[in-house]
């Protein structure tokens, strides 16, 4: 039911854990669908220069978790706000179509993550 | 690999497969006609239908051959609702019943039934108190699963059969997970209608059995040819009726080695995971359950990431975790028995055969330690217990 890039993030996650100096943390998911995610971004000169995660949940969420670490670092800020749940997917061949709400939360966690950022620097939502 | 999900399907038997084979080339006769190989075809089946009554201390003219355990709780179920309904249209059954028994159920209540769903509490047992005090004049039928699928647990089916006996209600019940596995007999138990399995029990699938006492009379479900007592119109599956009746009485022999070998490996697994993984919880009763089930949970991971990990090392395994359900809802069953969702998710089920070993027992402590501790590792609920 998983694609063999689905299989391999799950099995060898890029990028687990946490940064204890985050520069923003987004938290998404809640237990009770079974899905928890905490996105950690290290942000420098407005590039994203490390991220981590953390992850309680299926397969699928692992998977994306792992694989939007990859698809973010070195981008912009404002590159990594718009990756979407679609191009999470599209990078893992695809997610079994009942997974693709509720376990596809990476691109919500990286979101959040960087409004965080951009919160405790003052910085308005461009 | 280590196949540990014998309460979802189990291999063929070698001895069952062989008794199976004359009938799909030499007598593939229809069991309905006059000619050699239609007899050869009939007394095969004829043969079957002893083997499985025997195994449930039944006459072997109150077994009626089935598609499987659904079929038979369908015939049962619907069978009595729609033969009593000037009697009343009341029916009692527990919140932990296999969807074969709860969406039929669900089903006769839009067709205007009233449904008691009784509860189970923590160690996922139904009370007979419960039964007692649920029945109402328009009772027509009382249906109690006898071993849970996914705990494993052995409800009071004999007690409850007493019960319905006193206040003249049909009961059923869904004995796909005890027969074969626990000593299952129909006249000990009190019941009128009992459901089997043969693919649970190393025989083929999309067969089983019905037990349909004497004198109780059911409306039929499926229309046509009339075969078995016109409760499974169509042409019966014999070499299917065959490997069901020879894997009943494998099981037979074979019962009360299996009761020790399998209870052991189940227990010996048990303590070695409760003793060595913290946080690591045991679901539903310890000892009223099934030999070869057990089901455990722990705190901080997510049930599908461990089977799936378990799967990369060789075990087959099973999870009631959300996630791996076709509709994403918690199993109900651990539900039922008050796990948090967030508990719920983190279990796993696993189910012993006669073919594992005390080595696989060991192996997969291994593997669940590990798995557990992999996930555990990036899982922001465990993070911030620690």
């Amino acid at each position: 039911m998983y694609s063999e890039k689905v299989m391999d993030h799950f099995q060898n996650p890029r990028n687990v854990g946490k940064i204890e100096d985050a520069s923003g943390v987004g938290e998404v998911g809640n237990p009770t669908c079974g899905d928890m995610m905490t996105i950690y971004i290290k942000v420098e000169d407005n590039i994203l220069t490390d991220i981590k995660f953390e992850t309680f949940g299926c397969g699928a969420a692992i998977a994306t978790s792992s694989i939007i670490t990859e698809i973010a670092l070195g981008k912009t800020v404002e590159e990594a706000y718009e990756i979407s749940r679609n191009q999470v997917a599209e990078a893992l061949d695809g997610l079994p179509p009942v997974k693709m709400h509720c376990s596809n939360l990476a691109a919500d966690g990286l979101k959040a993550a960087i409004e965080n950022y951009w919160k405790k620097n003052g910085i308005d939502k461009p | 690999m280590i196949y540990l999900d014998h309460a979802a399907t189990t291999p063929v038997r070698d001895e069952v497969v062989k008794e199976m084979e004359p009938y799909f080339i030499k007598y593939f006769g229809n069991p309905s006609t006059y000619y050699k190989i239609g007899r050869e075809a009939k007394k095969a089946m004829e043969k079957a239908r002893v083997q499985v009554a025997e195994l449930i201390g039944a006459k072997p003219e109150e077994v009626i051959f089935t598609n499987g355990g659904t079929e038979s709780d369908n015939a049962a179920i619907k069978g009595i609702a729609f033969k009593n309904k000037k009697k009343g249209n009341h029916i009692i059954t527990s919140v932990i019943e296999h969807p074969a028994v709860d969406e039929t159920c669900k089903y006769l209540e839009k067709q205007g039934f009233e449904v008691t769903y009784l509860p189970v509490y923590e160690e996922g047992i139904v009370r007979v108190e419960d039964v007692k005090s649920a029945i109402r004049d328009d009772t027509i039928l009382i249906t109690i699963m006898h071993a849970n699928n996914e705990i494993g647990t052995i409800q009071p089916i004999a007690e409850i059969g007493k019960i319905a006996k006193e206040n003249n209600i049909a009961f059923h019940s869904d004995a796909v997970q005890s027969v074969g596995k626990i000593p299952v007999d129909v006249n000990d138990l009190n019941v009128d209608l009992l459901s089997l399995s043969s693919h649970k029990i190393y025989g083929p699938k999309g067969v089983g059995a019905l037990f349909v006492r004497k004198g109780v009379r059911l409306e039929e479900v499926i229309h046509g040819g009339g075969q078995e007592k016109n409760l499974n119109s169509g042409t019966e599956n014999v070499p299917g009726m065959v490997g069901l009746g020879k894997a009943c009485e494998i099981a037979k022999n074979e019962l009360n080695h299996n009761i020790t070998y399998l209870t052991q490996l189940r227990d010996d697994l048990t303590d070695k995971i409760l003793n060595s993984i913290e946080k690591s919880y045991l679901n539903g009763d310890l000892k009223r359950r099934v030999p070869g089930t057990v089901n455990l949970r722990f705190t901080g991971i997510e049930g599908e990431g461990l089977v799936l990990l378990l799967d990369g090392k060789g075990i087959c395994a099973a999870t009631g975790s959300a996630c791996s359900s076709k509709k994403l809802e918690a199993s109900p069953v651990l539900k039922a028995i008050g796990l948090e969702d967030v508990d719920s998710h983190g279990s796993l089920r696993l189910t012993f055969g006669s073919e594992n070993t005390p080595e696989d027992v060991d192996k997969t402590v291994e593997a669940i330690k590990e798995s557990v501790a992999k996930l555990r590792a990036m899982s922001p609920i465990w993070n911030k217990k620690e």
